[in-house]
């Protein structure tokens, strides 16, 4: 089999576009967050019309002389009209000072969100920023011949992305929508190695806490003529590209079928030492259920992993954490759960806490402060109850229950209140 | 200290405030829906419909302006880490 990339020269993906990415095969740990058991590619691309060049994307800056050597075996830089950026963060657009000094010609196409982090990148070159025009879906540039039409995907996955379709040849460059982290010179889907392990790993690490925006790009993407898609990593999806699309619709769509759907729903989560703060968390959920129009699910964090928590919190519409205080800190199964949801979207979520403590119990005022900074709304004071509640405290729990439900649905009653209160 | 009241729809909460509080001060304190980012004015997570009272805000900064239009902000929003509530009764509501 050829190994399409192993030479220093460009490689043909369709008539008149070419790959001039680069291999990144030796990198394990990408961002931080990601492990890349086998390296990663930097994908970029040339496409050559009858009145000009087009670069889309460049790669991460410590490999711009592979792009910039491959870029020169395709087209000389008096002749590019038109950069696209479909994404600016560094690993696509390390190369792009550089290239705007070779190409101090050409017009930088990229969304409106991309603008001020263009300017943030071109910073510290003291370059002053090209000519650039922010576009959206259906905006177009004519190459003579060749069309590149835009569609506005944003937050996949940050706010600046946006998708390129070459018109006439039915290839789309969709920047990290649809890539990986998978290193293989044979760059074709059918080419290369086993890479369906990196794909979805990429959706579930990249894509998942925007799904909803996922399938918004998917709902643009369907309809679309498409004969290849050119992604900004891993391999280049040539050999039936719609599959990857289907893929994309099916991950972003919840797994079970939900009977409660027209309900809200409230997963209470709790860890006991003692018992006391699952006897509140029970109380808590027998007042939610009493509100009607509320699904309430109770969760012993003990009995879990939190893989699977992660699954409903990303379903449910309220969440309410329990835990006891031991020394001045919620417990480790809390913080598991809570620093674990960086792959799904809990902004806007209704979250809530409660707990038993013994001596200080600041457990649930820093669940409360968690669960802020997770973006959720907190919007009833949460409950701490000296060691054992009583029938009195535990009418407390099943009032916090109430009032959860009632945001829920809707229902609150209308409150005045005096800032001076709230302190 | 003049007064001004502003109005969470979302979560049914109206609250009094001191002249020049911002909504960011009130929103979270109130458990509002409007989330928050970098708080600084830059990112527009905390995009929020002014229902009514818009004219009871102090008018957008020139940084505040430039963000809005940057992320397409519908005529009628403000962000809440940066709008400073004047006086009046002021209704919001998450964008």
């Amino acid at each position: 089999m050829v190994a399409a990339a192993l030479t220093d020269g460009a490689v043909e993906i369709a008539p008149g576009v070419h790959w001039v990415g680069a291999l990144d095969p030796h990198l394990r740990n990408f961002d931080i967050i990601l492990k890349t058991a086998n390296g990663t590619s930097y994908n970029a691309y040339v496409v050559r019309g009858e009145n000009g060049v087009a670069i889309v994307d460049t790669v991460k800056e410590n490999f711009a002389d592979d792009f910039f050597r491959r870029l020169e075996t395709v087209a000389r830089y008096e002749e590019i009209t038109t950069i696209v950026l479909n994404h600016l963060e560094p690993d696509h657009s390390g190369a792009l000072p550089e290239l705007l000094k070779r190409a101090p010609q050409a017009k930088v196409y990229l969304s409106s969100r991309a603008q001020m982090m263009l300017k943030a990148l071109l910073k510290p070159t003291g370059e002053k920023a090209p000519e650039y025009i922010p576009v959206t879906t259906d905006d177009e540039v004519d190459l003579g011949g060749r069309t590149l039409r835009f569609l506005h995907t944003p937050y996949l996955h940050w706010p600046d992305t946006q998708c390129t379709y070459l018109v006439e040849d039915g290839v789309l460059f969709t920047g990290d929508i649809f890539g990986c982290h998978f290193c293989d010179a044979r760059l074709f889907n059918d080419s290369v190695g086993d890479f369906r392990f990196s794909f979805e790993y990429y959706y579930a690490h990249i894509m998942r806490p925007f799904r909803e925006y996922v399938l918004d790009a998917v709902a643009l993407i369907e309809p679309l003529d498409l004969d290849l898609i050119a992604p900004a990593h891993g391999p280049i999806l040539r050999h039936q590209p719609r599959d990857y699309v289907h893929r994309y619709r099916e991950l972003a769509t919840p797994r079970l079928f939900n009977e409660a759907r027209s309900e809200k729903t409230l997963v209470v989560f709790y860890i006991s030492a003692y018992g006391n703060t699952r006897r509140m968390a029970e109380a808590l959920a027998a007042g939610a259920e009493s509100i009607g129009g509320v699904r309430v699910s109770l969760y012993d964090l003990e009995g879990g992993e939190s893989g699977i928590f992660t699954d409903l919190i990303e379903e449910a519409d309220g969440l309410a954490f329990g835990s006891p205080t031991i020394n001045a800190d919620a417990v480790k199964p809390i913080w598991d759960v809570l620093s674990s949801l960086t792959t799904v979207n809990v902004k806007g979520k209704l979250g809530a806490a409660f707990g038993s403590y013994g001596w200080s119990g600041e457990a649930v005022r820093l669940i409360e402060d968690r669960l802020r900074g997770l973006k959720m709304r907190v919007p009833v004071e949460g409950l701490r109850i000296k060691l054992v509640p009583d029938a009195g405290e535990l009418e407390q729990c099943r009032d916090l229950g109430e009032s959860l439900a009632r945001h829920l649905t809707g229902k609150v009653e209308h409150r005045e209140i005096d800032m001076a209160a709230l302190a | 200290m003049p007064k001004a009241k502003v109005t969470f729809q979302d979560i049914g909460v109206s609250v009094t405030v001191p002249a020049g509080t911002r909504l960011i001060e009130v929103s979270e304190k109130v458990g509002a829906g409007i989330t928050y980012g970098c708080r600084e004015g830059e990112c527009c997570t905390c995009l929020t419909k002014i229902v009514s009272g818009g004219e009871n805000l102090a008018p957008p900064s020139i940084l505040e302006d430039q963000v809005l239009k940057d992320n397409m902000a519908p005529r009628g929003h403000r962000l809440a880490c940066q709008a400073q509530i004047l006086s009046g009764d002021i209704v919001v509501k998450p964008a």
